[in-house]
């Protein structure tokens, strides 16, 4: 019964949809072999991958679910530290007991077939993902940037207030959720297919802010990105 | 000679993973565990070298069912730091947030963690099947509890317009005004909890620990005050660490803590005992009718204590509704100066008592961080327990013993943080 392990509130939810498309008994067996595996949380530790790998033996399809399996998010920066240092920050002399490896996104040790991203993952994108999947539709997932689904909300621009913000770079779906909160986009979501760093760039010029504000507020979820590295 | 081994691993119906390990021979204890085998997580670690307009968000990550306290006590340890006195608009606006999440996070262990022991099915699902007006009904206070975090902070789970010095959005007075509505007839709702609570037979155990929790000479305490132990006199929150002595042990990746005895006890029931005093009225009278009492040193009512909680919550929330209504909101400009300085922040996550201590440089980037979170708290107290419980229990079936052993650590509600999860689903 991992589901409710899994993501807390919106298993809950998940329930209603069980109901919809009547695979609760499903849900309550523990078979070997599935149609389909949820893999939520970045690894980080030796020990996960051959679990990881036997995951995606026994599953038809494998999902990542949440910034952390799909994108490596924000576990990732630590890996700035050598691991022995992380280990000594938290665990000081009792450090010895932890085996613990550079965070990585699941993309990074075995195949995923699909992506529900966002941290917190938004239930309705879950949901229509798990629905396409029993319905053996491919789950349309948006390629184009969050700055579209922002304007489309009606929010100033924070660049305007002197903020800098990720949404120009990085994948919509979220209805620039953050933005409408006062806040701005940190990429959650991660990258769009081709982003366009310069875009950016020429954005920051315009308003007077440099290229380290950006890297660093990056580095949050994407520290595991191409773009990073 | 009969041997009794009971292996659960993983625990089910708590948040991450937990193993419980007994083997006793002719009556006596051979091994008896409670393993905490989670990947080790490293939010101190990435906090370290973070903006502190960005720790809050990070630090919210540290756990998605309790996001907002996560956040409340990180904000709050860095504005200690910065020297920032959040104002009264502030204070009412997160203790409501603080209420949203409690609310839902009790609700959902009473009903749908707890519950299904009590009621005799193995999880939620059947629970929807045989007890449906129980599964629909916590779904809605849930979605109050949901709407209430929203119309505050545009997510409950990870909340984003708290930040440090304030909001960075302001709620609309006419969605609260109505939520003030649902919230009231939310009572209904938790009498027939009550009414269900009361059928239950909840096992007869105790065993009397330290309690720790925070406390505030004005209020049931949650987002603020000091220390309060019910071994050792009250001290302030700048010297947790003198409280929690954080240990390794090498079964566990979390870390254990122990304060006068051997281990203590951090949550609902440690705040039941510690400040009864200060329950609401309702909440009181909600007390008596379930047959709790403070001090109570039985761990299964922990749960029961919840439920108590979940009423002075409801109360707390419609006053605080009722206060920012009548002053109205204004927007008050966030200013934040950075300043090189350590600040601590401390909050009662719907779990128990939760540490948030950070330095920062005077460019308000951290250089140090430390986080302490109840279920590693309690950990070491779920082991005493269990040391005390087995002995007594020995002589039942080992499906009972393993039952036992499994409600007493779901009892606790414990989440432990997990970085890799899987969900498998099957379907024909
Ligand atoms: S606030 Fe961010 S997401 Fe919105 S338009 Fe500006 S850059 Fe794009
Ligand atoms: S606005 Fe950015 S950070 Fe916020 S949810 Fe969307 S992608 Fe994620």
């Amino acid at each position: 019964m991992e589901v409710l392990n899994l993501t807390g509130e919106e298993m809950l939810d998940l329930l209603g949809a069980v109901e919809i498309v009547n695979f609760r008994e499903a849900i309550t067996n523990r078979a070997d072999n599935y149609d389909i595996a949820f893999v939520e949380g970045s690894i980080t530790r030796e020990s996960e991958i051959p679990r990881l790998q036997q995951i995606r033996e026994q599953a038809k399809i494998v999902v990542a679910l949440g910034s952390c399996a799909c994108i490596g998010g924000v576990n990732c920066l630590k890996n700035h530290l050598t691991m022995n240092q992380a280990l000594q920050m938290v665990y000081g002399d009792s450090a010895k007991y932890y085996d613990t490896i550079l965070a990585r996104p699941i993309s990074a040790v075995i195949r995923v077939d699909y992506y529900v991203r966002n941290c917190p993952p938004i239930t309705s994108e879950f949901l229509k993902v798990v629905k396409a999947l029993l319905l053996g539709r491919k789950p349309e997932i948006p390629s184009y940037p969050v700055c579209t689904e922002c304007k489309v909300a009606g929010n100033i621009c924070v660049f305007e207030l002197g903020k800098t913000c990720l949404g120009p770079v990085t994948r919509a779906g979220c209805k620039a959720i953050c933005v409408t909160g006062g806040r701005h986009c940190w990429g959650c979501r991660g990258l769009v297919d081709e982003p366009n760093i310069n875009s950016e760039e020429e954005i920051l010029k315009k308003y007077g802010l440099t290229v380290e504000q950006v890297v660093e507020k990056f580095k949050i979820y994407n520290t595991y990105s191409e773009v990073m590295r | 000679m009969t041997r009794v081994n009971v292996n659960v691993h993983h625990v089910t119906r708590i948040e991450g993973h937990g193993n419980l390990v007994l083997n006793a021979k002719g009556g006596k204890i051979e091994e008896l565990r409670w393993e905490v085998p989670e990947s080790p997580r490293f939010f101190e670690a990435m906090l370290v070298g973070r903006h502190y307009d960005d720790v809050h968000h990070i630090a919210s990550r540290i756990c998605g069912i309790c996001s907002i306290t996560h956040t409340t006590a990180s904000i709050q340890a860095t504005e200690a730091a910065f020297g920032i006195q959040p104002s009264e608009q502030t204070i009412l606006l997160r203790k409501l947030l603080y209420d949203a999440e409690l609310l839902e996070s009790h609700v959902l262990h009473i009903l749908f963690l707890a519950a299904p022991d009590f009621l005799g099915v193995d999880s939620v699902i059947p629970l929807a099947e045989t007890h449906k007006d129980v599964v629909v009904m916590a779904l809605r206070l849930k979605k109050l509890a949901y709407n209430l975090a929203e119309t505050l902070a545009e997510r409950k789970t990870h909340p984003l317009s708290c930040v440090v010095g304030g909001f960075a959005k302001l709620p609309d007075l006419n969605v609260l005004k109505a939520l003030r509505k649902r919230l009231a007839d939310a009572y209904a709702d938790l009498d027939v909890t009550v009414g269900l609570f009361k059928t239950f037979k909840i096992p007869d155990f105790a065993r009397e620990t330290e309690y720790i929790a925070l406390r505030d000479p004005k209020e049931y305490a949650f987002i603020s005050g000091q220390i309060a132990s019910s071994d050792a006199p009250t001290v302030s929150i700048n010297d947790y660490l003198n409280v929690t002595n954080e240990f390794c042990v090498p079964h566990s990746t979390a870390k254990y803590t122990r304060n006068k005895r051997d281990a203590y006890m951090v949550g609902a029931l440690a705040r039941f005992n510690l400040n009864f005093k200060q329950l609401s009225p309702r909440a009181k009278k909600i007390a008596k009718e379930l047959g709790i009492s403070a001090p109570n040193h039985n761990p299964y009512m922990i749960t029961v204590a919840q439920l108590v909680e979940t009423y002075h919550v409801l109360d707390d929330s419609i006053s605080l509704i009722d206060q920012i209504l009548e002053r109205g909101l204004k927007g008050e400009g966030n200013k934040v100066k950075p300043r090189a300085g350590r600040g601590i922040g401390v909050v009662e996550a719907p779990r128990g008592i939760l540490f948030h201590d950070y330095v920062y440089d005077d460019r308000g980037i951290i250089t140090k961080a430390n986080c302490i979170i109840p279920t590693n708290q309690n950990h070491n107290n779920i082991q005493k327990d269990l040391e005390a419980l087995v002995p007594e229990i020995l002589d039942k079936s080992e499906d009972e013993i393993r039952l036992m052993m499994e409600m007493l650590v779901r009892a606790y509600d414990p989440c432990i943080s997990c970085s890799t999860h899987s969900l498998n689903v099957t379907f024909t």
